[in-house]
C-alpha cells in the first residue's frame, strides 16, 4: 500500500465508521457472539481507554478502545455482537461492513468454549472474509466446571489461525492475547484459514460466479465470499459493495 | 431409510425428549435467526422448559437454550428420538 | 490497470446471474449455505471438543427450574426487582442529602465571590440562583439513585437473570402484540427514561421497538420518585396515623406505580390495532447461562457511566432550566412576576384537572428535568427569587395547604406526575433512536393526553360525587 493509500484508508474510517486512529495504530475488529463475554475481553484489554457511541448514521452501539503493548499501540473496536454475518439484521450489517470495508489490520473472534459448536459458524463465516483473523477462546473456567475439554491445539490446526484460550474474567490468557495480537502486528503470525466446503450444488454455483468476480473485484474481497452473497440474494451487501468499492475506485484514480 | 417417518411440530414434543429437524416452514426473519443458531434439518433439539404462561418454550440447540413462541415452534417439524 | 470501466454494469451482470442460480435451486440456497456452514463447525467440534456427560441436572437447570416456575418464578421476579428499586430509593436518601449540602454550602460561597467581584444582583441572580441552584438540585437528587440503580441492573444483566424475565412475561406482551424483551425497557425506564428508550434496541422488529418507545413514559422514573414519594408521604400516609406513614406510602406509590405499567399494556394494545398494526414478530431469546458477575468492575464501570451522563444532562437541560425558571420567578409585570400571570392563565386549566396554575405550570417549567418541578412550585407558592427545597415533610404538607391542597390535588398530581409527557433528555433519545419528528411528537403526545383525561376524569368525578 503507498503512503497515499494508507492516509486515504484512515479518512475513509473515520468517515465511513467513524473511526480516529493514530500512525502506527494497529486496528482490531472484536466479533462474537452474545454473551460469550466479548465486552470483558475489550474492557480487560482496553480498561478505562474507551468511549461508546453509535455507528455513524445508525442506532447501533460502537466501543472503541485503545492499549498499548511493548511499543506497538492498539485501536479495538467492539463490534455488535451478532450470531452470525450473514447480515439479516442491522447489527450484522454493521460488523459486516467494518470487517470488509472498514479493513481491520485484525479481526478477533471470541468464541465460547462451552458451546464451541454454534461459536464455530461465526468464526468460520469471518474467516472467509478476511484471512488476517485471531480466535480467542474465552469463558475456559466454565468449560472446565462443565466436563468440557476444548483441545486448542487441535483447533488451531483445524482452523489454520492462531487460537488463544482465555478466561477474561479471571484475567488468564490475556497477556498470551495481547502477545499473539503483538505478533500478527509485526507480520510474524501466519495464518492459513480453513476453507468452508460446501454441498455440490453450492460448489458449483460458485465456481460459476467466482471468475467474473475476481474481474470485477481484483483482490479487495475475497470472490468466494460475494459470490456466496451474492448467490444469498443479500441486496445490501451489493449496496455496499457499490458504495465502498466505487470509492476505492475512484481513490485509485486519484492515486495514479 | 423409512421415507414415512413421522413428523410432529417442535411444540408438541413434552419436556425431555428430543427431536430431530426435518423442515422449517418459517420464512422471513425468523427463519434466519433460527438457522443461524444453528437449527438446521438433522440438528436435534430437546424441550426443557416452559414459561410459567406455558409459552414460550425453551429448547436446548447446540448447547444453547433458545425460547421460543408456541406458534414459532409448531411450524419447525421434528421426528422423535 | 483498473477495473473502472464501467463497473456497475459488470456487477449488474454477475447479480443477474447469480439471481437465476438462486432462483432455479428453489430458493433454498440460502438454507444449504448456512447448513453446509454448520457441518463444517460440526466436524471441528467434534475433533477439537471432548465432555464428560453427568447425569446430575446443573446448576443453571435447577436455577431455572426455580426461577421460571409456575409457583415461585413471578414472586421471586417481583421481589428482585422491588428490592432494586427500594434498595436505590432508600440508598439514595443520604447520599443525595449529604450532596445537596455540599453543593448549597457552595453556592453560599459563589454569591460572596460574585458580591466581592461586584456582580450586579441580577446576574447573580442568573447564574448563581437561577443556572447554578437548579444544577445543583438536579446532580444531588438524580446522582444517588442512578449511581445504584444502574449497577444493580447490570448485575442482574450480568448474572444471566434479565433474560428469564423478558421469558416469563413474554406471554403477557404477546396478547398485546408486542414483545416480552419490552419488560426490561420498562425497567431501564425505572431508572431513566431516557436509558429506557435507548434500551428498546434490544427489541428487533421496528415496529414493536416502537411500541416501547412511545409506551416508556408510563413508567416513572428516579427523578419522578421523591415528587411521588413526598407527596403520597404527606398526603396518604398522613391521613392515617403517623405510625403507618411509610406503609400506606409505599402502598400509593406501588398502586401508582402498577397503574402505569397496566396503562403500558392498554396503550400497546391499542397502538398495535391502530396506527402500529402490523404482524405480531417472533420472539427468539437466547438464555445464556447463570455466571458470576464480575461485581467490582461493574459498580465501577457502570459508575463512572452514570456520572458523566447525570452531570452531561444538568449542565444541558437543568441549567438552561434554572436561568429561565429564575427570569420568570424575578421580573415583575405590574404587581405580580411573570410565573405569577402565567399561573394566573394556567389556572381555569389546571384547576380543570384537579390541579392549579401553579402546579400546572412548575410541571411546563420542568420539562428539562422532572426532578425540578417541586422546587419550581415551592418557589412559585412562597413567591421566593429562588427554588426551594423543603427541610421537612411536615414543612411542605403546611405549604401545600396553605395553598388550597386537598387529598384531590394530590391524586391528581401524583396521576399526573406519573402520566405527563417526558422530559426534554427523553425526547431527544426518542428522537435520536426512532429518527423522526413524527413518532417523537407522539412520544410527546401520548402520555400528556392520558395524563389530562385521567386527572380531569378524576377530579370531576370527586366534585360531582361531593368528594371534595
Amino acid at each position: 500500500m503507498t503512503q497515499l493509500n494508507i492516509e486515504e484508508h484512515h479518512r475513509i474510517l473515520r468517515e465511513h465508521f467513524g473511526i480516529t486512529t493514530t500512525p502506527g495504530q494497529f486496528t482490531v475488529a472484536l466479533a462474537g457472539n452474545p454473551n460469550v463475554g466479548k465486552s470483558t475481553v475489550f474492557n480487560a484489554l482496553t480498561g478505562l481507554h474507551q468511549h461508546t457511541g453509535n455507528w455513524p448514521g445508525k442506532t447501533v452501539d460502537n466501543a472503541q478502545g485503545s492499549f498499548t503493548y511493548r511499543d506497538r499501540s492498539f485501536l479495538m473496536v467492539d463490534l455488535p455482537g451478532t450470531y452470525s454475518i450473514l447480515a439479516h439484521t442491522i447489527e450484522e450489517q454493521v460488523a459486516r461492513d467494518f470487517i470488509c470495508f472498514g479493513k481491520p489490520d485484525v479481526t478477533l473472534v471470541v468464541l465460547d468454549a462451552t458451546c464451541l459448536e454454534r461459536n464455530l459458524n461465526l468464526a468460520l463465516q469471518i474467516m472467509e472474509i478476511t484471512p488476517k483473523i485471531i480466535v480467542c477462546v474465552n469463558l475456559m473456567d466454565e468449560a472446565i466446571k462443565k466436563n468440557i475439554t476444548v483441545h486448542i491445539a487441535t483447533l488451531q490446526k483445524e482452523l489454520g489461525v492462531p487460537v488463544v484460550p482465555t478466561a477474561a474474567r479471571n484475567g488468564e490468557g490475556l497477556g498470551d492475547l495481547r502477545q499473539v495480537l503483538y505478533e500478527m502486528s509485526l507480520g510474524l503470525a501466519l495464518t492459513n484459514p480453513r476453507q468452508i466446503i460446501y454441498s455440490l450444488e453450492v460448489e458449483t454455483a460458485i465456481q460459476e460466479l467466482v471468475p467474473k468476480i475476481s474481474r470485477f473485484i481484483g483482490h479487495t474481497l475475497n470472490p468466494r465470499w460475494v459470490a456466496l452473497r451474492l448467490l444469498d440474494g443479500d441486496q445490501a451487501f451489493i449496496a455496499s459493495i457499490i458504495h465502498y468499492l466505487d470509492l476505492e475506485n475512484t481513490l485509485q484514480e486519484l492515486a495514479v | 431409510m423409512n421415507t414415512l417417518l413421522t413428523t410432529i411440530p417442535l411444540s408438541t414434543i413434552s419436556i425431555g425428549a428430543i427431536g430431530q429437524i426435518v423442515s422449517l416452514n418459517v420464512q422471513g426473519l425468523l427463519r434466519r435467526r433460527i438457522l443461524d443458531l444453528g437449527m438446521v434439518p438433522g440438528t436435534p433439539v430437546q424441550c426443557i422448559r416452559k414459561s410459567p404462561a406455558g409459552d414460550p418454550i425453551a429448547y436446548l440447540v447446540r448447547d444453547t437454550l433458545i425460547a421460543l413462541r408456541n406458534e414459532d415452534a409448531s411450524q419447525i417439524s421434528v421426528t422423535l428420538l | 490497470m483498473s477495473a473502472i470501466i464501467k463497473p456497475m454494469i459488470t456487477l449488474k451482470e454477475i447479480c443477474t446471474e447469480a439471481e437465476a442460480i438462486r432462483l432455479t435451486s428453489q430458493n433454498s440456497l440460502g438454507d444449504k449455505i448456512v447448513s453446509d456452514i454448520y457441518v463444517n463447525a460440526e466436524t471441528i467440534a467434534n475433533l477439537a471438543v471432548t465432555r464428560q456427560l453427568s447425569e446430575r441436572p446443573n446448576l443453571d437447570s435447577r436455577l431455572d427450574d426455580i426461577l421460571t416456575s409456575r409457583l415461585l418464578g413471578f414472586p421471586i421476579m417481583l421481589l428482585l426487582l422491588s428490592g432494586v428499586f427500594w434498595l436505590t430509593i432508600t440508598g439514595a436518601n443520604l447520599p443525595s442529602e449529604i450532596i445537596g449540602n455540599a453543593l448549597f454550602a457552595f453556592q453560599d460561597q459563589l454569591v460572596l465571590w460574585f458580591n466581592l467581584a461586584g456582580a450586579p444582583t441580577w446576574l447573580t441572580g442568573l447564574l448563581v440562583l437561577g443556572m447554578y441552584r437548579s444544577l445543583a438540585w438536579v446532580v444531588a437528587v438524580m446522582l444517588p439513585p442512578m449511581a445504584i440503580f444502574f449497577p444493580l441492573f447490570t448485575l442482574l444483566e450480568d448474572l444471566g437473570y434479565l433474560p428469564r424475565i423478558a421469558f416469563n412475561l413474554d406471554n403477557m406482551f404477546k396478547k398485546c402484540q408486542a414483545c416480552g424483551k419490552q419488560i426490561l425497557t420498562m425497567c431501564m425506564g425505572f431508572g431513566c427514561n431516557a436509558a429506557g428508550i435507548v434500551a428498546c434496541r434490544i427489541i428487533d422488529s421496528p415496529r414493536e421497538r416502537l411500541i416501547a418507545i412511545l409506551t416508556n413514559n408510563f413508567v416513572p422514573c428516579n427523578g419522578r420518585f421523591p415528587t411521588l414519594i413526598a407527596l403520597a408521604t404527606i398526603f396518604m400516609g398522613g391521613l392515617v396515623s403517623s405510625k403507618y406513614e411509610t406503609v400506606i406510602a409505599s402502598l400509593v406509590i406501588t398502586l401508582l406505580v402498577l397503574l402505569g405499567i397496566l396503562i403500558t399494556f392498554a396503550v400497546s394494545w391499542v397502538l398495535s390495532h391502530t396506527i402500529l398494526k402490523g404482524e405480531t414478530s417472533s420472539l427468539v431469546l437466547e438464555l445464556p447461562p447463570y455466571r458470576k458477575p464480575q461485581i467490582g468492575a461493574i459498580i465501577y464501570r457502570s459508575m463512572i457511566d452514570r456520572t458523566s451522563f447525570v452531570l452531561k444532562r444538568a449542565m444541558i437541560m437543568a441549567a438552561p432550566a434554572g436561568a429561565i425558571t429564575w427570569i420568570l420567578a424575578n421580573v415583575y409585570i405590574g404587581q405580580s412576576t411573570m410565573i405569577g400571570h402565567l399561573a394566573a392563565w394556567l389556572q381555569p386549566l389546571g384547576y380543570a384537572i384537579g390541579l392549579d396554575g401553579f402546579i400546572l405550570l412548575a410541571f411546563i417549567l420542568g420539562l428539562p428535568a422532572n426532578e425540578i418541578v417541586v422546587p419550581i412550585l415551592l418557589m412559585s407558592y412562597l413567591s421566593s427569587g429562588q427554588i426551594l427545597e423543603f427541610d421537612s415533610l411536615n414543612e411542605l404538607r403546611e405549604i401545600l395547604i396553605t395553598h388550597g391542597w386537598t387529598w384531590i390535588t394530590a391524586v391528581c398530581t401524583l396521576l399526573f406526575c406519573l402520566l405527563h409527557w417526558p422530559c426534554t433528555t427523553t425526547l431527544l433519545s426518542a428522537y435520536k433512536e426512532t429518527g423522526s419528528k413524527k413518532w417523537t411528537f407522539l412520544t410527546f403526545f401520548i402520555p400528556t393526553i392520558i395524563g389530562f383525561v385521567i386527572c380531569f376524569t378524576v377530579a370531576q368525578s370527586a366534585r360531582l360525587l361531593g368528594l371534595v
